[in-house]
């Protein structure tokens, strides 16, 4: 190294003292630019531009990151029922979020909101709601949308000793009993795609309609993918009997639900891109849904 | 002769006169209604959110598209509520009739009528509804009832309980002397009843059990949590997909015109009760 380099010239002592301290400070004074070592990322794929910095977000209570999500809210998506603990898929995510956003854990409140009070007008006592929303250009109209954190398929799952465990095709589900939760794309999959011939029944929750599953009230269930492999686990005698394709050209994706007009939307969009771009979503994809396995196709 | 009877002078002036003064009330009614009516209008519609509120609660394109499904499943409330209402109604005579039967033989009888209408009373109808419709399939047992049924049950069950105690104070109203005379004349136990006591009682109650009646029309939809798709869920399907409010809107509209003759019923049988009375 030039900085341990000592002169072996005396005559032009001082002169040789002068250049070699010049030259070793230059020397030993840490590069901006690395030149040739080679980076991560680009810069600006990862970080968020200065009108997305903590101190110019206008989130509802000042210095904190307000989330919402239902109550339960069911695994694999949050674990224990407890949003904070930033374990399960959008648990992580949102931590991710708030993180990127510039909120230490410490600043970021959970807050519980039903769905209807999630979409309803009147002003929202929460930042965003991560909550399985499907986004859609209808629903749109009455919400923000985030930038989309994960595509889903929707799957039927059913009690193995059912008529339908080994459905291949849609024609063998036409005389099948669906079910499925209310407000949910998986009801609209029932009626836009299936299309059974047997009305399908609708439940409040997901819980409700796996007690009618186990029950035999309903023949099959159908619910987005990780929640099916998520229940198959929980339910005994239980089976994935198959995902379902997409209702139109473009996937299915969720994105978080904000205020119509938001002045948030387009920051929590970009942090999104930002952990799609430096792969954290694919990451915590395969940390918390690694359980989804490919289900076979029906068609 | 004929005569045409023509009111005195006097007469005629009192009758002017009250003819102005009900113009008079008429138009200060309309003026005041028309006041309280704009002071409204202008709080709501010029309320910051209006706009909002409008857009998600009174939109024709979505009600116009969500009116189909809410109307069928409207049509499921009607047929429940008409197998409900009748249900209820011979369940809840018969136990008031138990309750009411007289002697320390009959004590079994009475107890468990009393213990029926205290629990039935007392427990949610959503909790009666979850037990029937979600726990009774799961004992899997041969010939168990589809979901619709055992939800239908279930209501009948709740109902019973409110109908059997407005029932049994319509039978207590009637004097004990109208029961000791008809004995003595040597009508039966069941003779009395059904001749002397229940015409009166059921008379006397008919404005309460019209009510509960209409209580019970918007109560049968809450069968929608074991699967079937009422008015009212079938709106939350419709706002589900679009995230905006109208199809509740909806269906609370085809609500209030569906009760709207039962409770024009309610009030004539009042009437025409009180009438009765007087």
């Amino acid at each position: 190294m030039l900085c341990a380099m000592v002169s072996r010239y005396r005559p032009t002592l001082l002169g040789t003292v002068t250049l070699l301290v010049v030259a070793a400070l230059t020397a030993c004074i840490p590069a901006d630019e690395p030149a040739g070592t080679p980076t991560v990322a680009p810069v600006n794929a990862t970080s968020l531009p200065p009108e997305c910095a903590k101190a110019q977000l206008q989130t509802k209570t000042p210095g904190k990151l307000t989330i919402a999500t239902d109550n339960p809210a069911y695994p694999p998506w949050f674990v224990d029922n407890k949003p904070e603990n930033g374990q399960g898929f959008e648990g992580a995510v949102a931590a991710a979020i708030a993180q990127k956003l510039g909120f230490a854990t410490g600043e970021v409140v959970w807050k519980r909101v039903t769905f209807n009070s999630a979409i309803a007008p009147g002003p929202k006592d929460f930042d965003f709601d991560i909550n399985q929303f499907s986004i859609t250009d209808a629903r749109r109209q009455a919400v923000d949308f985030s930038a989309p954190y994960y595509n889903v398929r929707q799957a039927v799952i059913a009690l193995k000793s059912n008529k339908i465990a080994n459905a291949r095709n849609f024609g063998d589900l036409k005389d099948a009993k669906l079910g499925a939760q209310v407000s949910t794309t998986s009801y609209q999959m029932i009626t836009t795609v299936v299309q059974p011939n047997t009305q399908p029944s609708v439940y409040n929750t997901n819980d409700d309609a796996k007690q009618a599953l186990q029950n035999g009230s309903i023949d099959g269930l159908v619910v987005d993918l990780p929640t099916g492999f998520q229940m198959v686990a929980e339910i005994k005698d239980a089976k994935v009997v198959g995902q379902l394709p997409l209702a139109v050209a473009q996937p299915e994706q969720f994105g978080l639900v904000l205020d119509k007009g938001s002045p948030l939307t387009a920051c929590v969009s970009r942090a999104i891109e930002a952990l799609r771009a430096s792969k954290t979503l694919e990451q915590l994809e395969r940390q918390w849904l690694a359980q989804v396995a490919g289900a076979p196709e029906l068609a | 002769m004929t005569t045409t009877h023509s009111p005195s002078p006097v007469q005629q002036e009192r009758i002017a006169y009250r003819r102005r003064q009900t113009i008079r009330s008429v138009l200060i009614a309309a003026a005041s209604t028309a006041v309280v009516g704009l002071i409204l209008m202008v709080a709501v519609t010029g309320s910051p959110g209006w706009d909002r509120v409008r857009a998600s609660f009174l939109d024709w394109r979505v009600a116009r598209q969500a009116l189909p499904s809410v109307l069928g499943g409207l049509w499921l409330n009607v047929r429940l509520l008409v197998f409900c209402a009748a249900g209820a109604l011979v369940l809840g005579l018969l136990i008031a009739l138990l309750r009411t039967l007289r002697g320390p033989v009959f004590f079994p009888m009475r107890a468990l009528s009393a213990g029926y209408t205290y629990t039935f009373r007392g427990l949610p109808l959503i909790i009666v509804l979850y037990v029937m419709a979600l726990g009774v399939p799961g004992l899997r047992l041969a010939g168990t009832p589809s979901v619709l049924v055992l939800g239908a049950i279930a209501i009948v069950l709740t109902y019973s309980g409110y109908l059997a105690e407005v029932f049994r104070a319509g039978i207590e109203s009637v004097h004990p002397s109208q029961v000791a005379a008809a004995r003595s004349l040597g009508l039966t136990y069941r003779q009395t009843m059904r001749h002397v006591v229940l015409p009166q009682a059921v008379r006397r109650v008919a404005p309460p059990l019209l009510n509960d009646i209409v209580a019970l029309q918007k109560d049968v939809g809450l069968i929608s949590l074991a699967g079937p798709i009422d008015a009212i869920r079938a709106a939350q399907i419709e706002v589900g997909e679009t995230f905006n409010f109208t199809p509740y809107i909806v269906a609370g509209a085809l609500f209030v015109l569906l009760a709207a003759p039962l409770i024009a019923v309610t009030d004539w049988v009042t009437l025409r009760a009180a009438r009765r009375r007087a």
